[in-house]
C-alpha cells in the first residue's frame, strides 16, 4: 500500500470519529458536561503523550510535567492577550491565527526550559533527572507565585476562549501524529536505544547525550503546547493547578497505558477521566486508589495496559484486506 | 551582624533535622540504589505516632520516641518487603514508580485517616526559652536537635564502621553478588538499612514537630524532598556528606527566609542543586565512580 492511501485511511478514520462525536452532541446525547469532560481528557492526552515520550520512549523519570504546562500556559495567555488586542482582522482568521501562533510559543518557551534543566541533568546516568524535573516544577511555580508581572498568586483572567471541541480534536490529531512519527523515524529509533540500553547505543555510536536532551525538550514542547490549550479552554490561569500533584497525575495515565505506548495514554487518559468524574464525591479516596493502583501496576504488569502496542487502523484495514484475498484463493 | 548569625543559628537547626533524613535517603540509595521517595512520608508517620503517644496515652516523650522509632523501623522494613523486594532486578524507573507510589498512597491514606488540617503539637514547658549570648539567642529547641543529630550520626558511624551488620551494608553496598558469595545475607542486610533509615527518619519527624509546633500529613513530602537534595549535595552515598548537605540546606533556606525573600527559599535550594549537579554532579564529598559494563 502505498503512503499516501496509508495516511488517507487514518485521515478519514479521524473524520468519522470526529463527525460522530459532532452528531452526538448535536442530537443532544453529550450535553456542555461531557464535552467539558472531553475537553479535559483531550488536554490531558496531549501531556501525558508528550510525558510519554521522555519517559515511555527515552526512559527517563520526569516530574516536572506541571512545570513545562505552566509556562506553556503563561507564555500563550500573555501573547495570546496582546495579539488579541493588536490585531485587526475578522474574528475568526484572528482566533485561528492567535491560538496557532500562541500555542507555537508557549511551547517553544517551554522547550527552552527543557533544554536548560535538560542538558545539566540528562549528562548524569541514573535518576537525577526525576529528582531535578520535580525540583525544577517547584521553582516554576514558585517564581510564578512570587513575580507579579507573569501573575502572581491571583489567577490570571481575560484570556480569549479560542478552544473548543473542534479545536481540541484537531490538536490532539496533530500531536499525537506528530510524536508517533517522530517514534518512527530515525531519531526515534535512537530514543528508544537509549531506553533498552544507554551503554549499548553509546556504543554503536549513538550520540546518548544529544538525544537524551533533543527527546526532553520536545517532550518539553508539546507539555508546553498542552499548557496553552489549557489556558485557551478556561479562559483563565489558576497558578494552584500545577503542583508536583498534578505532574504525578499526568504521570500516573503514562505508567497506566502503558510506557511506549500512546494508544495506551489515550486510553487511560480516558480512563481516568471518566473515573476523575466518577469519584469526584469521594476525591479523598481517589489519590489513595491511584497510588494502590500504580504500586499493583508496576508489581504485577510493569508495563502497563497496552505496553508498547499501537492500534493502528492502516494496520487493520491491510489485514482485513489480506484475509480477504486468502478467503479468495482457497 | 548579630541577626546573621541569629539566622545561622536556626539554619543549624532545621539543617539538622535535614541531616538525619538525609542520613536515610542516602543509606537506601547506596545499597540498593533507589531514590526513597516513601522516606518523608516515613518521618510523617513517626511524627504522629510520638504525638498520639503523647496525647492520647499520656506517654512522656523520652518514651514515645523511641517507641516511635521502633514503629517506623518496622514499617520501613515492612515497606520494603511488601513494595520494593519484589522488583529488586526490575528496570530502576519501574521501583522508582513504586517508590513514589508508595510516598503517595501513605501520605493519602493519613490524610483520609486523620483529615488534611494542621495537627498542633503539645508545648514542652522545659524547650522554651534559650540561652542568651548579646543579641542572639540560641534556643533550647535548638540545642536539643543539634545534640539528637549529632547523638544519631555517631551511633550511626559506629554501627556502619565498627560493627559485623555495618560491614555486611558497606558489603552490600560495594557489590551485592560478591558479598551474596562471601556469605552476607543480602535480604536482612537490606531489611536492616531500611529499619536504620527509618527509625533516623522518626526522629527527624518528631524533631520538625518540636521546632514548628505542628504536624500534618504533607509535611514530609517538601522536607523529604530537601532532604534528598542535601544526600544528592553531598554526595549520595555518603554518610558525611548527608550531614554536611543537610546543614548547608537549613542554613540557606533560613538566610533566604531571614533576609526577605522567604517565598523564595525552597526554588534557591533547588536552584543550588542543579548548579550542583551542573558543576560537580558526584556531590561535595563525592568521589568520581566510572560506570561498569
Amino acid at each position: 500500500m502505498k503512503k499516501r492511501v496509508e495516511y488517507l485511511i487514518t485521515t478519514g478514520g479521524l473524520t468519522v470519529l470526529y463527525l460522530v462525536i459532532m452528531l452526538l452532541i448535536v442530537v443532544g446525547v453529550l450535553n456542555g458536561y461531557y464535552v467539558g469532560v472531553i475537553i479535559a481528557i483531550g488536554i490531558n492526552i496531549i501531556v501525558a503523550s508528550s510525558l510519554n515520550l521522555a519517559t515511555g520512549f527515552l526512559g527517563q523519570l520526569a516530574l516536572g510535567h506541571a512545570g513545562f504546562m505552566a509556562i506553556g500556559a503563561y507564555g500563550a495567555a500573555h501573547l495570546g492577550k496582546y495579539l488579541m488586542a493588536v490585531l485587526v482582522m475578522p474574528d475568526f482568521i484572528k482566533g485561528i491565527i492567535v491560538l496557532v501562533s500562541c500555542l507555537l510559543f508557549g511551547g517553544i518557551l517551554a522547550a527552552i526550559a527543557g533544554l536548560l534543566i535538560g542538558i545539566p541533568s540528562l549528562r548524569l546516568r541514573g535518576d537525577y533527572l526525576g529528582i531535578v524535573t520535580l525540583g525544577f516544577g517547584e521553582i516554576i511555580r514558585i517564581s510564578i507565585f512570587n513575580i507579579e508581572a507573569i501573575g502572581g498568586a491571583r489567577t490570571v483572567l481575560g484570556i480569549p476562549k479560542l478552544v473548543g471541541i473542534t479545536q481540541i480534536f484537531i490538536l490532539v490529531a496533530i500531536v499525537l501524529a506528530a510524536l508517533y512519527l517522530l517514534v518512527r523515524s530515525r531519531h526515534g529509533r535512537a530514543i528508544i536505544s537509549i531506553r533498552e540500553d544507554e551503554i549499548a547505543a553509546e556504543a554503536v555510536g549513538v550520540p546518548t547525550t544529544f538525544y537524551k536532551v533533543y527527546g526532553f525538550a520536545i517532550s518539553a514542547f508539546f507539555a508546553g503546547i498542552a499548557g496553552g490549550t489549557l489556558a485557551f479552554y478556561q479562559g483563565l490561569i489558576d497558578p494552584k493547578k500545577f503542583t508536583f500533584m498534578f505532574s504525578v497525575e499526568i504521570f500516573i495515565i503514562v505508567v497506566l497505558g502503558g510506557m511506549g505506548s500512546f494508544t495506551g495514554t489515550v486510553i487511560a487518559a480516558i480512563l481516568l477521566g471518566v473515573m476523575n468524574e466518577l469519584l469526584h464525591a469521594v476525591d479523598n479516596w481517589r489519590m489513595v486508589i491511584y497510588a494502590v493502583v500504580l504500586i499493583a501496576m508496576m508489581i504485577f504488569r510493569p508495563k502497563g495496559l497496552m505496553g508498547t502496542y499501537e492500534f493502528s487502523l492502516v494496520k487493520v484495514v491491510k489485514d482485513y484486506i489480506a484475509k480477504r484475498k486468502n478467503q479468495k484463493t482457497t | 551582624m548579630s541577626y546573621f548569625i541569629q539566622q545561622i543559628v536556626y539554619g543549624l537547626s532545621a539543617g539538622s533535622i535535614y541531616a538525619l533524613i538525609a542520613l536515610g535517603y542516602t543509606m537506601v540509595y547506596g545499597i540498593v540504589k533507589l531514590i526513597n521517595f516513601a522516606h518523608g512520608e516515613v518521618l510523617m508517620m513517626g511524627a504522629y505516632f510520638t504525638i498520639f503517644g503523647i496525647i492520647s496515652f499520656n506517654i512522656p516523650i523520652i518514651l514515645a520516641l523511641p517507641i516511635s522509632m521502633v514503629l517506623c523501623a518496622l514499617l520501613g522494613m515492612f515497606i520494603d518487603r511488601v513494595a520494593y523486594k519484589p522488583l529488586r532486578n526490575a528496570p530502576r524507573i519501574s521501583a522508582l514508580i513504586t517508590a513514589l507510589g508508595v510516598s503517595m498512597f501513605l501520605s493519602n491514606f493519613f490524610k483520609l485517616l486523620f483529615g488534611a488540617e494542621k495537627r498542633k503539637m503539645p508545648d514542652f514547658p522545659a524547650l522554651k526559652g534559650g540561652y542568651v549570648f548579646g543579641d542572639v539567642t540560641i534556643p533550647y529547641k535548638a540545642i536539643l536537635t543539634l545534640v539528637l543529630t549529632l547523638v544519631c550520626l555517631i551511633t550511626l558511624q559506629i554501627i556502619v564502621r565498627k560493627t559485623k551488620v555495618g560491614r555486611a551494608m558497606r558489603a552490600v553496598s560495594e557489590d551485592k553478588q560478591a558479598a551474596q558469595l562471601m556469605g552476607v545475607n543480602v535480604d536482612l542486610t537490606i531489611s536492616i538499612t531500611f529499619a536504620i533509615g527509618s527509625a533516623l527518619a522518626a526522629v527527624g519527624g518528631v524533631l520538625y514537630a518540636i521546632n514548628y509546633s505542628q504536624i500534618f500529613p504533607t509535611m514530609g513530602t517538601l522536607t523529604g524532598l530537601k532532604a534528598f537534595v542535601a544526600a544528592v549535595l553531598g554526595g549520595i552515598g555518603i554518610l558525611p556528606g548527608a550531614m554536611f548537605g543537610g546543614f548547608l540546606i537549613g542554613i540557606v533556606e533560613n538566610l533566604t527566609k531571614g533576609y526577605g525573600a522567604g517565598g523564595w527559599s525552597n526554588a534557591v535550594v533547588f536552584g543550588i542543586l542543579i548548579i550542583v549537579l551542573l558543576v560537580k554532579p558526584e556531590g561535595i564529598f563525592g568521589k568520581n565512580t566510572r560506570e561498569k559494563v
